[in-house]
């Protein structure tokens, strides 16, 4: 049997790693996508666990909500990369800088 | 009642909407335009501070004191616009509006052309805005029930007085007149609102009726400014606002500020001070009786000042060639007689004084602005000159005014003059009599310089001027509110003098205490009807004061010119001190101007520019603009740098949480 | 099984607006090419009509529906019409923009239209997950406005930044929300409440929530330090997008902040409470003294409105429902501020001439005089000189502070408001007293866009005359 607190620290792992994907990642825009992606998904499986141990089903009609709504995310996100990359041939986080001060 | 309350509010809301279309839509309207909102405006104020003097005049109707907005609330202090309307502040409106009408008719035949503006610039619909805010700043003083919004009012004024003896912006003269007006005004106000922060302090609240009902628990109240020395804080209090008011009212020594803005260049705006914007202070000290009345040595400091005031502006109003400068003196003095009479504690009398004097004065202005039209704008008196046949309906209202203002029996300024003679005739407190005998002499300074003005522009030989030029009566614009203004100036004291006497006029607004109450004295011993008081009046010494004035200027001036001339080569010393107005204008110099120049410099040199400039000032913008351009630069631009900030700030915050 | 049908009434407004945001949509497609301005209208047409149907079905009355996750109070019947009040301004001032940078699409309209459902919904959650749909409705629609100008560069770059710091925030915010449930078991607000305040949660994760929880609804704010999107966003979007989202969007932030921290967990004051006064003191502070080095005039008004979002928390940090309806006066009062300050912009903005560097502002008083008039009341208001409502603005909140007995932070706040009229005072400078680089007269490109500023300032100077009004709605809705 797996215990609430192993989901727990487990998402938390996930959690981190994708902050850490978002402010080390200095080349690919497309990872700081699969970040976001990643975050949403340790909240999801947090939600889901702590749903399941609370015998009760919203949470898990909460990460229903959670998965749509990263669906749209993620295809704006990606429009405005194709944007990002039509004015500026470079998709790299460190072109990036123009506005600042 | 909520009926009065409306029509308060429109009296005082119409002439703001009058001011605010002339001035910000100007362009829109146009001249006419301007000119016939802002008169319908005033002129519906007029007629409904009309039916509301009726109503508490002739209807007796009850004090009506109500809040009309409060503005916010601060530690249960209210700070609001109210309305606190009885007898006295229904004069006050009646003068107001009345006299405001009136110059704002009369201002469309005299602003008509103008040299100093290209006639595309608005500056006549500007000119109309001012007045109308003028009107709206004054009504907002008389009618308010606090003091803050009396010194809105109090503010307001100040602000458009300047802004109306600056209006003629390229003139020196103007800009010199404006800035001293500001800066004299700035040291009444400052008297002026240290009082009501003393009240703020003491009483806990800017409410007039709330501040008489606790008047008497400071009745015993001292403070000490240097240690040793106890004031009792009402008299430092009134005096304080005194002050204020002697810097509105034009008192000496604050009164510099006056002639000059009367001399200078606008003539309608000499008129809109002289009949209402002076008698603010009057109104002030006149609403705040029950505070006045608690300390005897306030009382004594007014007498005196009115009486000094009264007697030595009359003596200035001689030397003066400039026709608009003798009426500017003898607004001065006449204010000083105002003033005196509120020292005597017979504020009614004052009041009484403030009303016949905004009619007769507003006469005089007007017809000396009309002889200055006819002459196309000189205003010398010696260039003038037989001027009566040309200009007749001028004539007999100069004269009418004229008349009223030394006090003829009969005549509105007879009653209000002769009362407040009399109060201070009665008066016991300490320098009365000094105050008495001072403002005896005045009488016959009055007489002589009046009609030592009057004598020399429409008597006498035509000047060469008059015969070289077609001089002829102004047009109806101008003679009909000389007309209008006649009527009250002759008549209006008939009416006035048994009720205002008897004490019965303000009897809701003015409270004097029985042993200091003079008029009422005044009235078992003088008074026995109209009649019997003019007749009296012929038979007591300040009636042949001005009789031996007036003759005595007609003999100078008519008959033998040389004595004045002789007296004047004679008297250099003397002449020398009244040409310089006692030196008052020279003292500021060199005390004030020189002093604070000199003490300026100082500050500017050691004080302002090495330490605060280089060491404080700089050195806190350096710092601080050193601080945000680093901290400016926390902003990189990039991505990964936010949101490792946002994520450090997460970790900061939990820690401070969970720890 | 039994169905029960919801009861769909307190929702209305929000299916009227959806219903006709989607019909736009759809028309949109056969106007664009022959009727310019029709969805322009519809837009508007569609603004008025939802706020009528506000205004005429208000009651004072709270109802609750959809299994207790939307709520229809009269806070949120205030907020709403509030948020269509801005929005119809900001619609107003936009279009001529859009015209003149040639990018005038049905899109602008139908996004804002949604972003604003989004900002209902927001509103009237009473449930995370409404919360969070309703939050990511606006946020989506936002993303895209700001990409719409497709050939800017610093458009694309400052959606590019928005996106990922907002989905950031989001997943923050998210996983604070599922600490909440793990926690109470529940995900509806109230009872999280009831569960809290029995004292059946486990504290320590509740706390570790509600940090995550407050980061999330400080980044929608724009508070430090979570506000490096703001300027930038701010910056580099099209002027008539920063307009949208400097407004509207703080009141639904605002409504959110209400809902979570005071309706969900009032039992947790005491954590969330010094965690808004370390972000109010930073947001304040760096705020004000980084304006102070701008010369790009959206820029400052960026690093200002995070000064401003400062003194609007110091209303939460009171925390009684007098602090928190001097909370939701500043917010309003921002609203109809920052709409004027960007419609200045718009106004006088041309083609080819942005107007948003301070310099542009140089001897506006001799080239548009009334215009100048109305950008001194909105920068006095915004540096809290009375009489104008800005100062009512400041002085409730920090009234409120003092008398939760936190005197220290009004002081901060009486000194950051003193060092930050300098720059608003300083705009006002240039417009008065430096000489224009051109001294031709520079009426306002159109004449709507003259009188809309004009309403929207003078209104800053009305309201300061009687700020009464607005401060009972503020009240009242809060406790009605």
């Amino acid at each position: 049997m797996v215990a609430l607190s192993d989901y727990l620290i487990f998402s938390a792992i996930l959690f981190t790693l994708s902050m850490a994907g978002i402010f080390l990642n200095r080349k690919n825009v497309i990872i700081l996508l699969m970040s976001i992606e990643l975050m949403l998904l340790a909240v999801n499986t947090n939600l889901v666990a702590f749903s399941y141990f609370l015998n009760d089903i919203s949470g898990q009609i909460f990460v229903f909500f959670i998965l749509t709504v990263a669906a749209a995310e993620a295809a704006i996100g990606l429009a405005i990369i194709v944007l990002v990359f039509r004015n500026r041939k470079s998709i790299n986080v460190d072109d990036l800088g123009s506005l600042k001060g | 009642m909520s009926n009065l309350h409306l029509i308060l509010t429109i009296i005082m809301l119409a002439p703001l909407f009058g001011a605010i279309a002339a001035g910000l839509f100007g362009r829109q309207i146009g001249r006419k335009g301007a000119h016939s909102v802002t008169i319908g405006s005033v002129a519906v104020s007029t007629v409904l501070s009309i039916y509301v003097f009726y109503h508490y005049i002739f209807n007796g109707a009850e004090t009506y004191n109500a809040a009309l907005y409060t503005w916010m609330v601060s530690d249960g202090i209210r700070f609001e616009i109210g309305f606190l309307i009885d007898s006295l502040s229904a004069t006050m409106m009646l003068v107001v509006t009345f006299v405001s009408l009136m110059v704002h008719i009369y201002t469309i035949g005299y602003m008509d052309h103008d040299e100093d503006y290209d006639h595309d610039n608005p500056y006549y619909q500007r000119f109309f805005s001012y007045l109308s805010l003028f009107t709206f700043s004054m009504l907002s003083l008389v009618m308010a029930n606090n003091f803050l919004q009396l010194f809105f009012g109090w503010e307001a004024v100040g602000l458009v007085s300047y802004l109306l003896i600056g209006f003629y912006m390229k003139r020196e003269s103007a800009v010199v007149a404006n800035l001293k007006a500001f800066l004299v005004n700035r040291v009444g106000d400052f008297g002026f609102i240290l009082g009501i922060a003393m009240v703020f302090v003491y009483f806990g609240t800017m409410d007039y009726q709330e501040f008489f009902d606790k008047l008497s628990e400071h009745e015993h109240t001292m403070m000490t400014f240097i240690p040793g020395v106890e004031w009792s804080v009402i008299t430092v209090m009134v005096i304080l606002l005194f002050i204020g008011a002697m810097g509105k009212s034009a008192q000496m020594p604050l009164h510099v500020w006056l002639p000059e803005s009367m001399e200078g260049p606008t003539p309608i705006s000499a008129l809109i001070h002289a009949a209402t914007m002076v008698t603010a202070g009057i109104f002030m000290v006149a609403r705040l009786s029950p505070a006045y009345e608690m300390s005897e040595a306030a009382l004594q400091f007014i007498l005196v000042v009115g009486a000094l005031t009264a007697f030595m502006m009359g003596l200035l109003g001689i030397i003066q060639n400039d026709i608009k400068r003798v009426v500017a003196y003898s607004t001065l003095s006449q204010l000083g007689y105002m003033t005196a009479a509120l020292g005597a504690s017979a504020y009614a009398a004052s009041m009484f004084h403030v009303l016949t004097h905004a009619f007769f004065k507003a006469l005089l202005f007007l017809a000396a602005g009309s002889v200055i039209i006819a002459m196309h704008h000189i205003q010398d008196i010696r260039q003038m000159g037989g001027l009566k046949k040309h200009m007749p309906i001028t004539y007999w209202a100069m004269l009418l005014g004229s008349l009223a203002l030394i006090g003829f029996p009969g005549f509105a300024g007879f009653f209000s003059k002769d009362s407040i003679l009399l109060a201070v005739g009665e008066s016991e407190i300490a320098g009365s009599s000094f105050a008495y005998a001072l403002l005896l002499m005045g009488v016959f300074v009055t007489a002589f310089y009046s009609f030592r003005m009057f004598f020399l522009v429409f008597h006498g030989n035509e000047s060469d001027y008059v015969k070289s030029h077609k001089i002829h009566e102004s047009p109806k614009v101008v003679t009909v509110p000389l007309i209008l203004l006649a009527i009250p100036s002759v008549l209006l004291g008939l009416f006035m003098i048994q009720p205002i006497l008897s004490g019965s006029y303000f009897a809701d607004a003015i409270y004097v205490l029985p042993a200091q109450d003079v008029l009422a004295s005044v009235y078992d011993k003088y008074y026995d009807g109209v009649v019997g008081f003019i007749l009296h009046g012929f038979m007591s010494l300040p009636v042949w004061l001005a009789f031996a004035g007036v003759a005595l200027a007609w003999f100078f001036y008519m008959k033998r010119p040389d004595i004045p001339a002789w007296i004047n080569s004679k008297c250099t010393r003397g002449n020398y001190v009244l040409q310089h107005a006692y030196g008052f204008d020279r003292l500021n110099e060199i005390v004030f101007v020189n002093g604070s120049k000199r003490l300026g410099h100082f500050f500017w040199k050691s004080v302002d520019m090495r330490i605060i400039d280089t060491g404080l000032v700089n050195g806190t913008v350096n710092k601080v603009s050193g601080l945000a351009k680093m901290m400016r630069e926390s902003q990189t631009g990039y991505m990964y740098h936010y949101a490792f900030v946002m994520i450090f700030g997460l970790l900061g915050l939990l820690i401070w949480a969970l720890w | 099984m039994n169905f029960v049908i919801p009861d769909f009434t307190p929702a209305v407004p929000e299916m009227v607006l959806l219903a006709l945001a989607s019909f736009i949509l759809i028309a949109d497609t056969f106007w664009s090419e022959r009727y310019k301005y029709a969805t322009y209208y519809a837009t508007q047409a569609s603004l008025v009509i939802v706020g009528l149907l506000i205004l005429f079905s208000f009651t004072s009355e709270t109802a609750v529906t959809f299994n207790e996750s939307f709520v229809r109070d009269a806070f949120a019947d205030v907020l709403k019409l509030f948020i269509i009040l801005v929005s119809i301004g900001v619609f107003l001032f936009s279009k001529e923009y859009l015209q003149n940078h040639d990018f005038y699409k049905g899109e602008f309209f139908t996004l804002g239209l949604f972003a604003i459902l989004g900002m209902f919904v927001m509103v009237s959650a009473y449930n995370f997950i409404t919360l969070f749909v309703g939050l990511e409705i606006m946020s989506l629609a936002m993303y895209a406005m700001i990409a719409m100008q497709r050939d800017s560069a610093k458009a694309t770059e400052a959606a590019m930044k928005y996106f990922v710091l907002g989905a950031l925030a989001t997943g923050l915010l998210l996983y604070g929300l599922s600490m909440i449930y793990g926690a109470t078991g529940t995900l509806t607000i109230p009872e999280v409440k009831a569960v809290i305040e029995a004292g059946k949660a486990n504290s320590t994760v509740l706390a570790f929530g509600v940090v995550f929880i407050v980061i999330g609804l400080g980044f929608k704010l724009g508070a430090v330090p979570f506000h490096m999107w703001v300027p930038d966003v701010y910056d580099g979007a099209p002027t008539a997008v920063t307009l949208f989202i400097a407004a509207a969007p703080k009141i639904a932030a605002f409504a959110i902040v209400y809902r979570l921290l005071v309706d969900g967990m009032p039992g947790l004051v005491v954590d969330w409470q010094q965690l808004l006064i370390i972000m109010a003191i930073l947001s304040m502070v760096i705020g004000t003294v980084i304006a102070l080095a701008q010369t790009n005039f959206k820029r400052l008004l960026a690093y200002s409105g995070i000064a401003h979002i400062g003194f609007l928390l110091l209303g939460f940090i009171a925390a009684t429902p007098e602090g928190y309806s001097a909370a939701m006066f500043y917010v309003l009062v921002y609203a109809i501020t920052s709409v004027a300050a960007f419609g200045m912009i718009l106004a006088l903005g041309r083609k080819g001439m942005e107007f948003d560097q301070i310099k542009d502002f140089a001897g506006l008083n001799k080239r548009n005089p009334w215009l100048a008039a109305m950008m001194l009341i909105i920068m006095f208001s915004m540096a809290g000189v009375p009489p104008f409502i800005g100062f009512y603005a400041k002085l409730v909140v920090l009234e409120e502070v003092i008398a939760a007995g936190f005197t220290w932070l009004a002081i901060i706040g009486v000194v950051t408001a003193i060092a930050g009229a300098f720059y608003y005072l300083r705009v006002i400078k240039v417009m008065y007293f430096d000489a224009p680089e051109q001294d031709t007269p520079l009426p306002a490109s159109t004449r709507e866009l003259s009188v809309g500023v004009s309403v929207y300032s003078l209104s800053l100077l009305v309201l300061g005359i009687m700020p009464a009004w607005l401060m009972a709605v503020a009240y009242n809705s809060l406790l009605m």
